[in-house]
Order: C-alpha cells, then sequence, then structure tokens
C-alpha cells in the first residue's frame, strides 16, 4: 500500500523522528501548497477579511506491506497533530507494482 | 574654514558608501529568516532608512550635533536643517554633507535592531517605536559621543560608532526581543536560514559600505582615511577566519559563521579604526570573530530569540571594540595612547563610555518597547505570524 500524508510543515522532524523510530524509513518528501475544508486562514486587516488560502504543506509518501499501514498511520497522526484545523490528511492507496530501479526486481 | 573640493568628493561618496549597507543589512537578516518573512525582512531595513531620514532632518540632526545642554543632549538650533549649509562652517566639507554622513549611520543603525522583531513584528507598531528609539535612544549616544555631550569631554574615543551604532543596536535588541518574546515554535520547530547566498551578498554590501563608513569617519581624504581603510578589512579578515576556525573545531567550517565573523571584525573594529595600527587590527578582528561567536552560542544556549544575533555580533562586537581602543590605541596613528602604552585614563575613559551607552539603551530600548506594547501590541496574532509577515503584513510574496 501506499501512505500519502499531508501535514504541517514544521512538524516534519517530528514525523521524521517518529516513523524512523518505529522502522519506516524509505519515504518522498515534497513541498506543496493546498487548503481544506476552512479555505485557509481569514486575516483581519484594516476592518476587511483577508483570506490565505493556500497554505505551505509537506506531502510524505511511503510504501508499505499491508499489515503496516495501521500503525503507520497511527505513528503519522500522533507525531503531526497540534489539535487545530490545519493539520492535514493521510490517504492510502493500492499499489500495483513496485520495481527497484537498480536491479530491475519487483519488490513490496 | 576653507571647503576642500577632496575631502568633500570622498565624503560624497562614502556617504553612499554607507547608505547601501542598510539594505545590505536587510540582505543579510532576509536570507536568515524562512521564506515567509524574508520582504518583510528586507523591508523593515528601507524603512528604517526612510524614517530615520525624515527624522534626522527634521529634529534628528539638531538633537545629536545642536548645541549641548547638559551633556546629555543638543539643542534645537538645527531644527528643519535652519543653518545647515552648503558652506564649510568648522570642518573642510559642507554642513549639509556632514549632515547627512551622520544621517546614513542613524539609518543603519535602526536597521540592525530589526533582528530582535524578525518575523513577529506589526508594521505600524515598529514605526512608531523606530521613531521613538532613534529619537531617545540614538540621538542622544551620538550626542554623548560626537556632539560635544558628556562622553566626549570624558575623554572617551568613538571614531566611527562603536559604541554609538554597534553597542546601542545591539543591547538595544536584546531588551527588545525580551519584550517582544519568543517567534511560535522556537526552539522545537526547525528554523533554519532560508537563503545563505543572500546573507552572504548582505555581507558583501556590508564590508564594502564599511570602508566608507571608517574611513569616512576621518572627514577627510587623508592618511587618517587610509589607516581606517586598512585596520577595518583587516580587521575583517580576522573575525571571518577567527568564527571560521571556531565553528571548524565543533563541527564543519561554516560558510555563514564566516561572514558572520567578518561582521564581527568590522564591527570591533569601527570605533577603534583612526586610533589603532593595522597589527592591532588583527587582534581585535579575531577576537571579535570568537567573542561574538561564543556570545552567539551562550544566546542559543538560554533558550533567548533575539533572532538574528545583533546583540551578539554588533552588541557584543562594539562593547569589545570600545575596551579594545582603550587598550591598543597609539599615539602615532591618531594622537591618543591606550593601556599598552600606560595610559590607564584612556581605558577607564572607554570602559566608562561602553558601559554607559550599554545602561542606556537596554533601559530606555526596554522602556520604548514596553510603552509601544502595551498601546499598539509589537506583535502580530498567531494567525499572521504562522502565514508569514510578507501576506499579512504586506500582501506579498518573496517567491512565487
Amino acid at each position: 500500500m501506499k501512505v500519502e500524508a499531508i501535514i504541517r510543515p514544521e512538524r516534519l522532524d517530528q514525523v521524521k523522528k517518529a516513523l524512523e523510530e518505529k522502522g519506516f524509513v524509505g519515504m518522498t518528501v515534497g513541498e506543496v501548497t493546498g487548503r481544506g475544508e476552512q479555505k485557509g486562514i481569514k486575516l483581519q486587516f484594516r476592518g476587511r477579511t483577508m483570506n490565505v488560502d493556500l497554505l505551505p504543506k509537506i506531502r510524505i509518501e511511503l510504501i508499505v506491506k499491508d499489515d503496516r499501514v495501521d500503525e503507520l498511520i497511527e505513528t503519522i497522526s500522533a507525531s503531526a497533530r497540534t489539535g487545530r484545523p490545519g493539520d492535514g490528511r493521510i490517504f492510502v492507496i493500492p499499489v500495483a507494482r513496485s520495481v527497484r530501479v537498480r536491479t530491475g526486481e519487483e519488490v513490496m | 574654514m576653507v571647503l576642500d573640493s577632496g575631502d568633500t568628493a570622498f565624503i560624497l561618496v562614502a556617504t553612499a558608501m554607507v547608505m547601501l549597507m542598510t539594505p545590505g543589512v536587510g540582505l543579510f537578516y532576509g536570507g536568515l529568516v524562512r521564506k515567509k518573512d524574508v520582504v518583510s525582512m528586507i523591508g523593515l531595513s528601507f524603512l528604517a532608512l526612510a524614517l530615520v531620514s525624515i527624522q534626522w532632518v527634521l529634529v534628528g540632526y539638531s538633537l545629536s550635533f545642536g548645541t549641548d545642554i547638559a551633556g546629555f543632549i543638543g539643542g534645537l538650533d538645527f531644527l528643519g536643517l535652519r543653518g545647515v549649509g552648503m558652506d564649510a562652517g568648522d570642518g573642510t566639507i559642507p554642513g549639509l554633507l556632514f549632515m547627512a554622513f551622520q544621517l546614513v549611520f542613524a539609518g543603519i543603525t535602526l536597521a540592525i535592531i530589526t533582528s530582535a522583531v524578525a518575523e513577529r513584528v506589526r508594521i505600524g507598531s515598529f514605526i512608531v517605536f523606530g521613531l521613538l528609539w532613534t529619537t531617545l535612544v540614538y540621538d542622544p549616544l551620538a550626542h554623548w559621543a560626537w556632539g560635544g555631550g558628556w562622553a566626549s569631554q570624558l575623554g572617551a574615543l568613538d571614531f566611527a560608532g562603536g559604541t554609538v551604532v554597534h553597542i546601542s543596536s545591539g543591547f538595544g535588541a536584546l531588551a527588545l526581543a525580551l519584550v517582544i518574546g519568543k517567534r511560535i515554535g522556537f526552539g522545537d520547530q526547525d528554523m533554519e536560514p532560508h537563503n545563505i547566498p543572500m546573507t552572504m551578498l548582505g555581507a558583501a554590501l556590508l564590508w564594502f559600505g564599511w570602508f566608507g563608513f571608517n574611513a569616512g569617519s576621518a572627514l577627510a581624504a587623508n592618511g587618517l582615511a587610509a589607516n581606517a581603510f586598512v585596520v577595518t578589512n583587516t580587521s575583517a579578515a580576522a573575525g571571518a577566519l577567527a568564527w571560521l576556525f571556531a565553528s571548524w573545531v565543533k563541527g564543519k567550517p561554516s560558510a555563514l559563521g564566516m561572514v558572520s565573523g567578518g561582521i564581527a571584525g568590522l564591527v570591533a573594529i569601527t570605533p577603534a579604526a583612526g586610533f589603532v595600527d593595522t597589527m592591532s587590527a588583527i587582534v581585535i578582528g579575531a577576537v571579535a570573530g570568537v567573542l561574538c561567536y561564543m556570545a552567539l552560542l551562550f544566546r542559543v544556549g538560554k533558550g533567548l530569540d533575539e533572532s538574528l544575533d545583533a546583540w551578539a555580533v554588533h552588541g557584543m562586537g562594539g562593547l569589545w571594540g570600545a575596551i579594545a581602543t582603550g587598550i591598543f590605541a597609539i599615539e602615532a596613528v591618531g594622537g591618543y595612547s591606550g593601556l599598552l602604552q600606560g595610559n590607564v585614563d584612556q581605558f577607564i575613559a572607554q570602559v566608562i563610555g561602553a558601559v554607559a551607552a550599554v545602561v542606556y539603551a537596554f533601559v530606555v530600548t526596554y522602556a520604548l518597547a514596553k510603552i509601544v506594547d502595551a498601546t499598539m501590541g509589537l506583535r502580530v496574532t498567531e494567525d499572521e505570524e504562522y502565514v508569514g509577515l510578507d501576506i499579512s503584513q504586506h500582501g506579498e510574496k518573496a517567491y512565487a
């Protein structure tokens, strides 16, 4: 399975550390921007409301065996959570095949 | 006196060079913050220059260089530049040019202090604080050292602003940081510099401009200016190498550390540039590099968010430079001798002048910051800080 998590940039260090402690080592990390149900952050500016809708986020992708998916979700959630809107989302996506480039072998 | 065209030409150029240092501070600081706050950080330096440029021609110059009142402040004789003209007056350059040269010093000093409020200050509050600070902290200190105030009467030497510019902004920044408080997440989030080449470009502009700053402070195109020029470069180089090697001992030789050490060396030689020789400049710069690096580590260890180290580099570097002037001054350069030539009085005068500036800058800055914080609020809201000052304060972004 592929687990894709959108998290706050400032939580990346904690998430990485937590994943490593649980033995999740391989990952792909990218900088993205996005918005959720709150449509970003509203700022009061001279009595007007200004909306900053696309906020910087980090996307982490990991490929794991099915039986470790729950543990992985739990680890990311716990380490990425601040309890305030904007903590992000986790998606689980099936992976059809996985090939190691160096050797051409199928790995899962 | 008669106007000298060589002196006038040189100080015109030196003034323009020092002006360029203020955006240099902005770029230096801008590279050190996160990318959501870089427009704000560079903008604060330009804002400091613009604010002081108006304040200085209206009242600042008069408060600093007007007729002495009780050794503390200048009178209002030059209010709105009344009587400041194109003639040479007491020197060999036009009064207007002397005024402009002093103006750019006042401008960069306010820019240096923005270190303390990086990534969290409300721009409106900074404007009010900045005007109060330059009027009530910078102007008196400039008067004490250069405008005929008590420090110059005592004989405390400050060639180009170690006390007036660097102690004032450095210890002011320390007080300001204590009032405004830490950035959200300071200590547990990653706050690495977002663009070290930008900081190095800022350092390059500072190093270049510093030749105008120190050599120009001779106020003439003469041998003393040449001495100031050479000791300035020497001290900067010694500071850069010292910090580089000090950081090497703890890990990798840091490029950021090297340019920070260069600034530390430049700061430390500033008060001494017209009084010491080149061999002493090596010692002054090298000590500054190590001392300021240790001050930075101390600051970080204390968990204090004086974010971009104006205190460690300018405050401590300026304090060392003021004292070093009292140690290394030699008669042959500027006509004053220091501790090494057996003149204890000069050393004591330097210590008194420096310590008084430390105490005055810290206490008055703390009080001004408290007043502005209580009335307007120095800080942006939590959401504005999270989104970044570029968007929340300016509605602009550094990088598309």
